[in-house]
């Protein structure tokens, strides 16, 4: 049964939220998917107004700007989680689920962007880490979201009163 | 001691290098021994070349250990557009870059002092202080080194050239038939090895000098801490009225040539295309994405912040309703 519990201090689930968690995962996985050498060579690129996609550089930049996005949703999320809706709803198992991989993603990703600066070096054997372990997180959590959306799961459930 | 190279530096630098250093036949200019630290860089001064290609050879010589020996025939490759880039009949190619040839002479015919003159000089990969090829690379094969050497791990590249297609020079050259991505989906994925010159790093890790410095008759090149080599640079540009290239371009690389002719003019004389780089003046190509690397700091705190204000703008709409 769906409970709708939105009043004036009580606020809903954060649909807007969700859509630009959503929005933001689509460009960060086009983008990263873009990181290898794949687009181009399975023609992606050659649809028109997908040129762009086999630009390492514009994929690359607009990776690094989807991230930047994600890391000041997640910081609002939770802020906004902790001083407005704990008190309306509980993170459900799959939210807590979704979180711990996607903060791997990120911790990944930000060993990522370190690595890449000047004058830091990381061993093969770190780097090469890092670049499968993000993929793979990334790839777990797009599994967990699948299931998720599947089973029909979320994130947030309303506490009764 | 060679001149440009301080003795401040070399006590600076340490000794660690010293006992590999002695064992090799030319040791690395006593600054260089052991700095870990420092980046290195060569100095290629363009007016000493003769163009005898002993730099050609002996890389080589040297090098003839690490040149791709592929498996024949080649896996069948989907979609049919992706090409195979074989250079295994084409070993003794030398007039330009290729799996198999890490360094050739370049040559321009040029007007200097109102006579015509040909320059040659040697040409392989820049070693960019920051290099796009290592930083994008999406396995990690492509890597820099502490002290400033780019190498791209054979065993781990997949052959994708996407470090050719980053790198603002066009450096590594493919061979198709070798490497990991054959154990892996050799048909779907991958398509090789990217090869391209390492500047002799197992040696200069040992204390001893690239092949084609210490081959060089002439001695074109020399190597040593890069502020070393960028001050003598600059003070040969001084001497000659020349002009020095590597200095800024892509944001600093580690190899420094100095010209007695404007680069504008050599990059119009050089012959260009596939594994022949031109000399064109080059923007940093990581410099927009570090700039948001720095801004993802922010980020976390900007998304606070708006928070801040949905509270702040909640909490003020909640007192209303309640008066």
């Amino acid at each position: 049964m769906k409970t709708k519990i939105e009043t004036a201090t009580a606020p809903g689930r954060p649909k807007t939220l969700r859509r630009l968690y959503i929005l933001t995962f689509i460009v960060l996985a086009f983008t990263g998917f873009g990181q290898m050498p794949i687009f181009k060579r399975y023609g992606l690129s050659s649809i028109p107004g997908l040129g762009w996609s086999a630009n390492y550089y514009a994929t690359h930049y607009i990776h690094y700007l989807g991230a930047i996005f994600l890391i000041a949703l997640m910081a609002y999320t939770a802020a906004d989680f902790f001083a407005s809706r704990r008190k309306y709803f509980r993170l459900t198992k799959a939210g807590v689920l979704q979180i711990a991989l996607l903060s791997a993603v990120v911790a990944t990703g930000v060993f990522r962007v370190l690595k890449n600066l000047p004058d830091v070096v990381f061993s093969p054997g770190f780097t090469m880490f890092i670049d499968l372990s993000h993929l793979a997180f990334m790839m777990l959590y797009f599994l967990a979201a699948l299931f998720l959306l599947i089973t029909g799961r979320k994130w947030l459930s309303p506490i009764q009163r | 001691m060679e001149k440009g190279i301080s003795r401040r530096s070399f006590l600076k630098s340490g000794l660690a290098a010293a006992g590999a250093a002695a064992a090799s036949t030319v040791a690395l200019p006593e600054s260089v021994k052991g700095a870990k630290e420092t980046e290195l860089a060569t100095l290629i001064d363009i007016r000493k070349c003769i163009g005898c290609e002993a730099c050609v050879e002996a890389c080589r010589d040297v090098n003839a250990g690490k040149y791709p020996v592929p498996s024949k025939p080649y896996p069948k490759m989907y979609p049919s557009s992706v090409k195979v880039s074989d250079w295994s009949g084409k070993k003794d190619v030398t007039d330009r870059l290729t799996p198999y040839n890490w360094v050739f002479i370049q040559h321009a015919q040029v007007v200097l002092k109102g006579k015509k003159e040909e320059l040659t000089f040697p040409r392989r990969c820049m070693h960019c202080q920051n290099p796009p090829c290592a930083d994008l690379c999406p396995w990690g094969a492509a890597r820099k080194l502490d002290n400033g050497i780019s190498v791209i791990h054979p065993d781990i590249c997949l052959g994708g050239s996407k470090c050719k297609d980053v790198c603002p020079w066009k450096i590594p050259q493919r061979q198709t038939g070798v490497g990991l991505y054959l154990k892996i989906l050799p048909s779907l994925g991958g398509n090789g090895v990217m090869y391209k010159c390492d500047r002799c790093y197992e040696r200069v890790a040992k204390g001893e000098l690239p092949a084609c410095i210490e081959v060089c008759p002439e001695k074109v090149q020399k190597i040593g801490p890069r502020e070393e080599i960028l001050k003598e640079a600059k003070e040969i540009a001084r001497e000659i009225g020349g002009y020095i290239y590597g200095a800024d371009e892509n944001g600093g690389t580690n190899t420094i040539y100095v010209s007695p002719v404007p680069f504008e003019e050599l990059n119009k004389a050089i012959e260009k295309g596939d594994g022949k780089p031109h000399f064109k003046k080059v923007a940093d190509s990581m410099a927009h994405v570090d700039n948001l690397a720095k801004a993802m700091v922010i980020a976390p705190f900007a998304g606070l912040a708006a928070a801040a204000l949905k509270m702040v703008s909640f909490a003020s709409k909640e007192k209303e309703g309640g008066k």
